[in-house]
Order: C-alpha cells, then structure tokens, then sequence
C-alpha cells in the first residue's frame, strides 16, 4: 500500500493560552509544537497498515520551515518520507490548505498513486472538521470522516465511527481518504531507533500559492470566565455521609 | 485553610526541597510563627524538584560540595527516602580511565568507600554494557536514588506538626519590602505579610525574588535534556523503582537511570541553553511544569546515538519508545557552587538557591544553623551567596560563566582549570606593565593576576640544574616551569609581584578599635603603625579567614585579606559595625593598586628609589608607613607571604604604573624579576609553611589544630573565644602538617607531581581518619624549588603527625612515598623567619 | 432564509440538532430571517416536524429521494445544495455532531465556499461575522465568513435546547433533489450497537472519573465499585488513557467521550480543557481532589477535599451502610 498522511504542526498547549498583543495568534514562547491527538492516530493508523499490508507512508505537512520538526517525529515513528509545503504566512483558511494539499498531492500521486490519505479529524488549533474532505473532492475520492475503525480489504475498505447508540458502518471503494479520530489506536512514541533512522530519512520542502482566505480570522479572544458557585461538602472521608445525602438530593441512589 | 497570616517572624519562599528543608530544619531548632509560600501547587509546585532524577553521586572532585551531598543522603537516609543502587561511572577513553582514578582519589579524600573497576566488574553489575566501548569504570556502591518530592513534604508536615509553620500553596510573591537595608516583608496576590526574615529558595526563579529586594542571586537557568525510554523487556522484572546500578557515562557526558521498566536518558553533552527567569512559563502557561521545557530534539541526537551505542542490548530496540523527553530546568551559578547565606545587601534576608536534590537537605541544614547559631557545621565558605562581587550579579557575567560551565559539569576538570570567557573584568594599575612582560593571567574574583611571567623564561636555562621537569600532561596543565625558575630568582635577587587582587578596606569611627577587637584573634589595641596578620573565628570557633589588619590611627584600622574571600570579610565586618553608624567601613580595593618588593635585594632596590629611611629599624617587620618613592606617595606593609624581607606597596590606582616603572627601572641593577601568583600562592608561600584560606584554613578547623594558636589570649572578648579557649585546652584531633614527597616514580616509571585534593595513607596504604570523622588529605601541594622538595600540607591525627613519619599519598590510584617534615607552623626554609625579619 | 439541516436518530432529534434549531431560531428572529428546517431521507417525518414545532420553526422541508434511505454524506450535501439553489438561503447550519460537521465540509467543498465550524455566535446585524470556538473551547475567533451562502455548524452546548415561546404547525414543503449512484458511493451499510452492554459512558446517568491522582490500574477498582453501586460508568482523563491505565472508550473530554449524565464525579482530575469539554454536559459535576486549588473545582457544583483513595472508600462504606 502507498499512503499519505497529512497532519499539522500546532503549539502544544498548557492549562491557560496567552494571546499576542494584536490578538491574531497564541503566544508560543516557551511552548513546544506537536501535531493534533487524532493525528497521531492518522500517523500510527498508516504505520500499522504498512506493517500489515507493506508498501511506504508519506507525510505531508503545509506550515513553516520548522514543521520539518513534525515531520521529523513522524518520521521517527515509522513512515518514510515526509513532504513540507513551506509556508511563510501563519494561518491558512481551511479552504486554502486543501487547495494547496490536493495540487502537491496529485503531482506525488502522478508519480505513484496513493491507496489511502489520511488525516485527523481536525485539527488541535482551529477546529475546521473539512480540509480532508476537501481535499478528497479536489482529488475526486471516497472520504468518510471521523472513523474509529477501520479495515482494509480487497479493493475497498469498511470505515466505523461511534455515535451515540453504536456504531455507524460505511464501505468504500479504494483508493480512498479517511479522517480518523483518538481512539482508533494508541499511537506509538518515537523509538530511540526510530529517532536515529529519521534523521536519514528524506524530507522534500515545495511552495504553494496562497490562493486568498475566505473565512477572514479577525481576532482571537478568550471566552468568557463561567464561575459557579461550588458547594464545598467537606475534607477527607468526614465527607462521605453529605456526598451521600447529595446522591439522594439528585435521585442518583 | 486558614487565614492568610499578615505577619510572620520567617517567610520561606518556595516550597521544593529546599524551601521545605529548611523549614523543617528551623522548626527543629526552635523557630516559630514561619510561613512557606509558594506560587505553585503542592506537593510538587513545578520547580526543578518536580522533575529530578533523583539520583545522588556523592562523590564530587570539591569538598564543600561532597560534604553537603553526604549529609543530604544521610539526612534522606533517616527520612526513609533514599535506596541505595550503587552507581557506576563507566570511562570510555584513557583520558576517562584516568579521571577515574583520580575521582577515586577525590573519594577517598571525602571518606566515600569506590572501586575502580575493570570491563567485567561494570558488566557484572550491569549486564548490558556495550564491552567494546568502555574501558572501566568507577563504582560507588553509597551512590543513591531518593524521593525528594516524599523528603520535602515530611520535613514540611514535621514543622506544621510542630505548629510551626502555615503552608501557603498556590500564592505568588509581587515584591519583597525592604527598609533601610533590612528586609521588611514580602508582597503576594493573597495579601501582604510583615516578616523579620525571608528566605528565597526559588531555585530558577531566586533571582527575579532577588531583584525585586534589590539583590542579586547570580545564577542561570539552564536546561538539562532527559527523556525516559521504554519500556523495556530485560527490565520489565524490576520490582520497584530501581534494581540496577545507576550508569554515568563520562566520556559523553550522559547518564542512565533505570526507572521501574525504563531508562532515563540524560545529558549534559548538548549546547549549553539558558533560560530567562522571566520567560520561564507559569504553571498554567506549560504544558507539564514551569520547569520542564518543550524537548528540542536536535539538541539530543548525537546523546541518543551514545545512548544506543552503550547499551544496544536494551535500547536499540523498536520497541523501546521515548515515553517522555523534556529540557528540564536546573540552576548553575557562576562558579558551579550553590548560594547559600545572608544576601550582602539585605539585612535578614537569606537565600538558598541552585542547590539540587543531592544538595537540598544538607543545605536546608547548614542554613537553619547558620540563623540559629551565627555559624553552621560545615564549612559554608565556597556556597556563601557573599562572595560574589558586584560584578559577578550582573546578567551577562552570570549567563556567559553558566555558559561555559554547563559543558564542566560532566567534563574532566583540572583543579586549576581557568574561565576563558568573561575575562579582563578587573584590572591591576599594573596590568598594562605585566602584560609586556608577557604574564599568563590566572583570575580570581574577577581580578587578572599574572600566575607566571613568560619574559621569565631565559631563567630556566639559568636555573637548569635546580628545575624538575614534569613529564605527564595533567601534573603540568595549568602550570609552567618558569612558576618554579621564579621562586629560586626570588629568593636570589628581588622580585616585584602584583598584588592588586587585595581587597582592602578601612574600620573608621570612635569604635572602630572595639570593632577590630571584637572579630580579631589577636590583640588589637596595638600602638598605630603595627600590623598584624590575625585569624578570625566563627561562633563555633572555626577560622572563618586569616587577614591582616593595620592601625592606622587612633580609631582607624586598615583590613587587608585575599581577593577571593575578601567579600564574604567585608560582610563579616558590615555585620559587626555598631547600628548607630559611629563606625564605618570604607572599601579602598579599587582605590588602590599594590605591588610587593621582596627579595635579598628588596632594600637596596627601593632605597634607591627613596628618600625616606626605610631600615628595618625605622621601618621594621609588621608595621606600615607612608614614604615617597620618587614623586610616588605610598602606603607601605613591612611583610612577606613569601618569607623574604620587602614591602607590599599600596599607592593610589592613578599611580599605579609610574610606580611600576620606577621599581622596574631601578630594579635592572639588582637583576629585578617579575614573580608571578604561582610562587606567591603556592612555590614559596609552601616552602614557608604558610597557611591558605579556603585549602588549609577553614570553620572546620579550630586554631589549635591549624597550629596558629597564640601563646597568650588576648583578655578582650572576640567571637569564638570561648571555643577557642576549650580548644586550647583540649588535646587536638588533628594537626596542620606539612610533607614532603619522597619519590615521585609511579609503576610506569614517570615522575609524578601531585596537583589538587588526593588523600594521605598509612605507610600500609590504609585510609586515615581523625577522632572527629574528617579523613587525612591533601590541602595544598607544590614544588619548593630552593628547598627542592615536593611540599604537601595536611591535617592528620596526633598518632601520624610526628616529624619523620613516614605515610603515603595516593595520586592516580598509585601510592607515593611521603615524609612528616613539620607539625606544626614551622617552614622547611629559613625557619627563624630571619630572611622575612631581617 | 436560515435553513437548518435536521440530525436525527431513529425519528427523534439528536440533543445538538435541538440545540442547532434553538440557536437558528433565536438568530432567524433578530435577524428577521425566516428559520426552516431540513429534514432529508427521513423514513417518517411526522414526529420530526412536529418537534419542530414545538421548537418554534414554522416550515420545513422534507427532502426524499431512494438515494437518500441511507446516510451518504455526498447524497445529503448534494440534497442540501440544491435546497440553497431553490431557496436562495443565506446561511445553512447544521449542528457541530461528526455527521454535521461531515456534510457541511462536503457542502462546502463541493460549492467552493468557506465554511466555519463550531460557531457560538453569529451577529444578527450581519450574519457574516460569526465567533467560532478553537482550541477545544478555550479560545474564541471572531472572523468574516465570506461567500453568498454562509455555511456554519454550530458548537456543543453553546446554548441549551429551549421549545419556542409559541408552538408552530410548520407548513410542510417536501423536495426532490436529483442524486445519482455516484452521490451514494460512500453510504451507512449498517448500524452496529455498543458491543458493551448495559451501562456505558455515553448512556449512564452517573460516571465516575479518574485521572492521574488515581496513580495507577489498578487503583481503578474503587471507582468500579463506587460506580456499581450508584449504577454508573466508569470515565477517565486524557492522561489515564494515554499511560494505558485505560482504554481510549473511557476517556471522557474533546478527543474522547461526550458525556452528559445527571451526576459526573471527578476523582483526581485536574481539570484541562480538554477534559472539561469532555463533561460539558453533565447535570452536576462534584469534584474529589486533594489539591484544594485544583482549577476543576471553579467548574463544579459540588467540592471535596481529599485524596480520592481515602474519600471513595468512605462514600462506598457509607452508601453500604445505608443499605445501598
């Protein structure tokens, strides 16, 4: 199988975001990056179905020259090769990102078509839930999103993911793209051999045009503090007969 | 919780295992109403102590630090903290061997039982160990792993059990209040409190707490990269925290630390990165703690390849992932030592800072006594926050030193390794003459002072026949022959010596006898003129320094001590000035410049350059004068830390280099030398027996022992006197002796000269240790070349110290020959001081 | 218009898409738009469209089509495309659920318009300028969204789902888009429910969390325990999953389970927003910690200072006491 992940750098979070002063980005300093939870997923899921199927993964990131970090760690993971589109400019719009994707995409699949492109859900940072889907209707590809499950057969592949009662069951030809969330298997860290072995692996840097933002950030601010008035019920286990009076209050018991 | 306290008789800030330490500690001694705040959560508030390793090697090549360490173990010992491992340090290169076996000297020196250990011993007790990349190594079987977050925690619930102490978590400090020079209280985002003492154990942040009171706390935050591999398959049958030997990998300075099913990876090989305490993330900022930084990878790729390469069996494994890596956070100061003690500048407020875990405890310890009883256990002299200059706090120093210590901590360091960034800081009136003489500036206290002069080499032809040569590479690091060539022109001609790196200061005032009186040893109510070199003591009795104080009038005294410790004196006398500012102090160190004239030829060299009588009847040994030399007014000192007749010269900074040109000019006739710090310090001041604060002299010591007792005492109370009264009394433990080495072959057949700490033996090669637990080793060592003699100075109990006796020195793991020559103050040359008296 | 696009499971309404209708209808009358519903390929619309009602949405549109008996995300986004066609819609949300999110990045993708997620708020004044949440809720952007037709999902739990002031009879309009096979070539095969049975994380009226203060696996068998007794499930934090305390389907927060039972209680969490997201929804949240400035006990209801090893097994002890 040939595959393609695409996955984003982001800043990896504390407890509390601090803006910049013209309130257009977070306050990295001090921060490391990472990319999102249902990335790692996206990253470990194309690992183990080469381990299972064979063939080579590729990652492709769009971000600045430092997303070779990134790329780095996935490298280090296990997939072969990585691709970064460098970017100068700090955000691209969903819109704008699956454009710039979907045209280095093609031209790699021109060279060897790819089986499966996967992506996470969204992203940690923005939160867009579209650019795989996007991407795969630039590319023409079958797209389910938010899989947990997923199995590789003859020529299709059957995708799950969760609702609220079960579990939804989609089948789809191959080649196919695939946005998957946390939970569809737990990511590997980066082995001592697996981080040596990267630093050897190739990593080809392309541009992209900018073809314009359509969903125009202005300014990022934090939401409003909701205190509630917490009703402290005691220390230690002198506690457990109020704890228990409030199950009965709430008709839990 | 209870409410939060508006005042407070001690508010501890920083709740790692200093902070906590040290309140436990001063419950102990009886301390009341403390209150610890931190701005972190507990138990682990986020500083360095949250992400430790935990591990404590005690063996250090230093004693002060060896000594906290040891007490530290033993203290989380009796917390039921610590488990012993054992730890290996595995060499890699001959280079590492050798280091090795002088660490097993340094052990040995500090009582620290360590074996050296060839490739099968470190594999037997670490199957893993790559056998084709090492060569040895170096087992301490004491080495430890202890739970520092558990030790802070019980020794903070002890002084709140004790109703003691309130424990503030969660609560930031905004400003310390200072007034008049003591400190008043601090400010937090809870309210404010009212406090006599604050004590900052802040670690990475001490210096922003420090700078709000207006004091500096000069150290750097630096990162140290870890990360923990696993899990691992061979270890997976580890019950606990840890069952295998602790491996320090020198060469690359790395460490593994197997960790239940893992191994943590950590390094001091990368880059050295330094943080700004202001730009260190608060705790809802990071996304682990303040002080566990995002990993940068690229710093630790070479480290993981060494890693790999040194235990493949274990690592090299896909399965082995890197769970967890994070640039941790660690405090290094200018000069690699903690800070501990009083600040100078603020009265009460006291500081324990980049102490680490195998520190933390008996620093907590040696803090809490030294507020309790004026005076700790342990000699507090290389960690008090004193002795930095001014200089030394400012950002740019204090980075540019953690800079270029960051690479030492695992690296080979030679005892007289130099700084080579940040230098030329202070300057000598002289230096502009020095320097075209070609000197090699050694520093101390920032100061550049000519260790030798390199124009002085056309004496080694001269002196050829009396000049040893040191074949082995790290006897003569740091070092010249020209050092010992310039000892023996001393003693033939004249020599003129930089002295500049004095610090001086004068005690003027109505009081200022009562003063003088009070910290000095020896009798200070001496006619004006007299010069007296004097010890001063601690509370306990231990010899806090050895200085020279002048009279210079009837309420004035001239202080004159070395450099290195002359800021921690300064304080001492600050200290101990009447509130009422009748006395004052008044620092002359960068007024004046100092040059000494000594030598067979000395008088006759400046009486040609003066017409005022300087015979040593008019101006006799230990007292001062002001003459001319020339159109040069100067303040002269009749004494000699070389043993020969001269002068220190003191004249204002201005005048500094004419004075050096006269002297210089005048000097031809008599075959003047430039005579560098190396036989000042060291050749001549040994072949004199004198004394070296900070190697012989130090609190640990009383006077007796160092055989510097007077033969009367003084009636006047002075601090220690009633220690050193019981000492005088009592039959000492142990006596300052002087040695001299016997043969210099070791088993290869090279002629070895000793340099730095390395213990004394038994004549059988056994350890030798004093009633009081302190082992025989050596404190000071160099070559008297016009004795010829390798000169060792150390303390050692009555039964060995007996002139004639014949004991051991082991050097490199090979046992040297040495004789007793001297117990006791008196020096292998000229005896009667009559050179010195004239 | 405003048209929003109708989640429903087995004739019901999904709780986001009455929380979507509340939030398009509260828009539609600021904004003096009218609010239609889209209900597409559903086998009975009655129940639909009267709960629309109640909701205050006075018409709605039943799209039909054979290609539509199964969810196809293509097949829906074309479905809804051609409705914008029709009505000349201005905005079209859906609610922020996997399957809104879905069709409206389709939608998007196939018109080439921008499409914003997750919005919390929407100006009335002009329906361009929307705040989305990022950042798993910790951040808000305020931004411009350009295109004819504005394209939104709106976030969990921004608003609570409220019935309209006045209950309508929407006026029924049904549609049929053109859709052909290619529109259905990824469609729902099936449905499969939870392999565990009874009680699970997303169902239980009372979930009992643990984080990193329970320390290890094995710990874990208190909370069991305390959550038998009150007929609950078992959660866990981001931290627990990711140390394999616990598997990825009892973690609870934004990369994990949604839960909404009555009572949540949290047993040495700390409380990260990505796990606070995750228990929006709870009626109640009493929190155990041993920190007393832990940041989740400015988020609770109910507060409990303790280590969790000494208050669980005080609580169960009780509970059995009273004969629970």
């Amino acid at each position: 199988m040939n595959i393609l992940v695409c996955v984003k750098r982001v800043p990896d979070i504390g407890a509390r975001i601090d803006l910049t002063e013209d309130r257009q980005a977070i306050t990295t300093k001090n921060l490391g990056f990472c990319i999102s939870p249902h990335e790692e997923c996206a990253v470990e899921e194309a690992i183990q179905l080469v381990e299972k199927h064979g063939g080579q993964a590729t990652v492709l990131t769009l971000g600045p020259a430092d997303a070779e970090e990134q790329l780095r760690d996935c490298l280090a993971r296990g997939i072969d090769r990585g691709i970064l589109i460098e970017t100068d400019q700090p955000e691209w719009d969903s819109r704008e990102t699956a454009t710039a994707l979907a045209e280095v995409i093609r031209s790699e699949a021109d060279k060897e078509p790819f089986d499966l492109i996967l992506f996470g859900n969204e992203s940690a940072d923005s939160t867009g839930c579209q650019v795989g889907i996007r991407v795969a209707h630039h590319l023409n590809l079958p797209c389910v999103a938010s899989v947990k499950k997923l199995q590789i057969g003859d020529g299709d592949a059957t995708a799950s993911r969760e609702v609220d009662t079960g579990w939804e069951v989609f089948s789809l030809p191959m080649p196919a793209l695939i946005t998957v969330k946390e939970g569809i298997n737990l990511p590997r860290y980066p082995s001592l051999r697996g981080t040596m072995k990267a630093k050897k692996k190739p990593v080809d840097r392309l541009s992209a045009d900018k073809i314009g933002a359509s969903l125009k950030m202005q300014q990022l601010v934090h939401p409003p503090e909701q205190k509630k008035e917490v009703d402290m019920l005691g220390e230690g286990s002198a506690a457990a007969s109020r704890i228990v009076e409030v199950f009965k209050a709430l008709e839990v018991i | 919780m209870s409410q939060f306290p508006k005042q407070a008789k001690v508010v501890i800030i920083g709740a790692g295992i200093v902070g906590n330490c040290v309140a436990g500690h001063l419950a102990e001694r009886g301390w009341k109403n403390m209150v610890l705040i931190d701005k972190g959560p507990l138990p682990n508030p986020g500083g360095s102590t949250g992400h430790a390793s935990n591990f404590i090697f005690p063996v250090d090549n230093g004693k002060p630090l060896t000594q906290l360490t040891m007490d530290s173990k033993r203290q989380y010992g009796e917390l039921g903290v610590e488990r012993i491992c054992g730890g290996i340090e595995v060499a890699r290169t001959e280079a590492s061997v050798a280091d090795t076996k002088r660490r097993i000297a340094s052990s040995k020196c500090w009582g620290i039982d360590s074996q050296l250990l060839d490739v099968d011993g470190c594999v037997e007790l670490f199957p893993w160990l790559n056998r084709d990349k090492i060569k040895g190594g170096f087992y301490t079987p004491s080495v430890s792993v202890v739970d520092s977050l558990r030790a802070g925690t019980i020794m903070r619930e002890k002084a709140q059990d004790m109703g003691a102490l309130s424990v503030f978590a969660n609560t930031e400090v905004l400003d310390v209040d200072v007034e008049d020079g003591k400190i008043k209280g601090v400010k937090t985002d809870r309210g404010d409190i009212e406090a006599e003492y604050v004590i900052i154990c802040c670690g990475v942040w001490s210096p922003r707490i420090g700078e709000m009171a207006g004091v500096q706390i000069p150290l750097a935050p630096v990162v140290h990269q870890m990360i923990d591999a696993g899990p691992i398959p061979q270890l997976a049958h580890v019950k606990g925290e840890i069952g295998y030997p602790i491996i320090r990998d020198m060469s690359v300075k790395m460490y593994e630390r197997q960790t239940s099913g893992t191994m943590e990876v950590g390094s001091y090989a990368h880059r050295s990165i330094l943080i700004d305490p202001d730009d260190i993330p608060s705790n809802e900022q990071a996304k682990l703690s303040p002080t566990e930084l995002p990993f940068t990878s690229e710093d630790f790729e070479p480290q993981l390849e060494d890693a790999l390469e040194l235990m493949p069996e274990l690592l090299d494994n896909d399965k082995v992932e890197i769970q967890y890596a994070i640039n941790g956070l660690i405090s290094l100061t200018p000069d690699g030592e903690p800070l501990i003690g009083e600040t100078p500048e603020v009265k009460n407020l006291w500081v324990a800072a980049a102490i680490w875990i195998k520190e933390g405890p008996g620093a907590a310890r040696m803090l809490a006594e030294w507020m309790t009883d004026g005076a700790p256990e342990l000699d507090p002299n290389h960690v008090d926050i004193a002795r930095f200059y001014p200089y030394a706090g400012t950002k740019k120093f204090v980075w540019d030193r953690a800079t270029e210590g960051f690479p030492k901590l695992y690296d080979i360091v030679h005892p007289h390794e130099q700084y080579l960034d940040s230098r030329n800081i202070r300057l000598s009136p002289f230096h502009s003459r020095t320097k075209e003489l070609g000197a090699v500036y050694f520093e101390t206290a920032g100061w550049e002072r000519p260790q030798w002069y390199e124009s002085n080499k056309t004496l080694l032809e001269e002196y050829a026949d009396r000049l040893v040569e040191r074949t082995n590479e790290w006897d003569s690091r740091w070092w010249s022959p020209i050092i010992d060539a310039e000892n023996i022109a001393l003693r033939e001609r004249v020599a003129m010596t930089d002295l500049s790196a004095f610090t001086i200061f004068d005690i003027v005032g109505p009081g200022a006898l009562d003063v003088v009186q009070k910290v000095a040893v020896s009798q200070m109510d001496n006619k004006v003129g007299k010069a007296c070199y004097t010890l001063l003591l601690n509370h306990k009795g231990g010899i806090r320094s050895d200085l020279i104080i002048a009279r210079t009038g009837k309420d004035s005294f001239r202080v004159i001590t070395g450099g290195g410790h002359g800021s921690v004196d300064k304080k001492w006398f600050s200290d101990h000035l009447p509130e009422d500012g009748t006395v004052q102090l008044h620092d002359q160190t960068s007024a004046l410049g100092t040059v000494g004239v000594w030598g067979p030829s000395a008088r006759d060299l400046l009486e040609s350059v003066t017409d005022d009588d300087i015979s040593n009847e008019d101006f006799p040994y230990a007292t001062v004068k002001k003459f001319r030399i020339k159109d040069i007014p100067v303040w002269a000192l009749r004494m000699s830390y070389v043993g020969e007749y001269g002068w220190e010269l003191y004249t204002n900074a201005e005048h500094g280099p004419k004075l050096w040109d006269i002297l210089w000019e005048a000097g031809q006739k008599y075959r003047v030398v430039p005579v560098g710090i190396g036989v000042y310090g060291t050749n001549a001041r040994l072949e004199k027996s004198f004394r070296l604060f900070g190697n012989e002299l130090d609190t640990e010591y009383n006077p007796v022992e160092a055989g510097m007792a007077l033969p009367r005492v003084k009636a006047q109370d002075f601090i220690g006197k009633e220690a050193y009264l019981k000492a005088r009394d009592e039959d000492p433990t142990t006596l300052l002796c002087t040695l001299t080495v016997d043969d210099h072959t070791d088993s290869k057949g090279e002629k070895r000269y000793m340099v730095g700490n390395f213990p004394v033996l038994t004549e059988d090669g056994e350890s030798i240790v004093d009633a009081k637990g302190r082992p025989a080793y050596v404190a000071s060592c160099g070559y008297g070349a016009v004795v010829g003699k390798y000169i060792l100075m150390a303390y050692l109990p009555p039964e060995y110290a007996k002139a004639g006796n014949k004991l051991k020195v082991e050097y490199f793991c090979e046992h040297f020959p040495v004789t007793v020559d001297i117990v006791g103050a008196a020096p292998l040359y000229d005896p009667k001081h009559e050179r010195l008296k004239g | 218009m405003i048209l929003g696009v109708i989640e429903y499971e087995q004739s019901t309404m999904t709780e986001l898409s009455l929380q979507m209708v509340t939030f398009g209808r509260d828009l539609a009358e600021k904004s003096g738009d009218e609010f239609v519903g889209l209900i597409i390929g559903a086998s009975d619309n009655a129940p639909l469209i009267g709960e629309l009602g109640r909701y205050g949405v006075a018409k709605v549109i039943t799209a039909a089509h054979e290609n539509l008996k199964d969810y196809a995300p293509v097949a829906w986004a074309n479905t809804i495309s051609q409705v914008i066609d029709q009505t000349q819609a201005k905005m079209v949300m859906a609610p922020g659920s996997d399957q809104g999110n879905e069709v409206m990045a389709h939608l998007a993708a196939r018109s080439d318009l921008p499409m914003a997620t997750n919005c919390a708020a929407v100006s009335a004044d002009d329906l361009s300028r929307i705040t989305r949440l990022r950042w798993g809720s910790s951040l808000m952007e305020e931004a411009i969204l350009t295109g004819d037709c504005k394209l939104i999902t709106i976030a969990p739990f921004v608003v609570e789902a409220a019935e309209g002031a006045s209950h309508a009879e929407p006026a029924e309009e049904s549609f049929e888009p053109t859709l052909s096979d290619q529109d259905i070539q990824v469609r729902l095969i099936r449905k499969e429910p939870d392999e565990t049975e009874g009680i699970t994380l997303k169902n239980a009226s009372v979930v009992v969390g643990g984080g990193r203060g329970v320390g290890s696996p094995e710990a874990y068998s208190v909370l069991e325990e305390l959550a038998k007794l009150l007929g609950g499930a078992v959660g866990c934090s981001r931290v627990a999953t990711n140390n394999g305390w616990r598997p990825h389907s009892d973690q609870v927060g934004l990369t994990g389970t949604r839960i909404s039972p009555e009572l949540y209680i949290a047993c040495g969490i700390s409380g990260a927003i990505q796990h606070l997201v995750g228990c929006k929804g709870a009626g109640k949240i009493m929190v155990i910690n041993k920190d007393p400035e832990a940041a989740f006990f400015g988020k609770a209801d109910y507060g409990v200072i303790g280590d969790l090893h000494e208050v669980l097994p005080a609580i169960i002890e009780e509970l059995k006491a009273q004969g629970v």
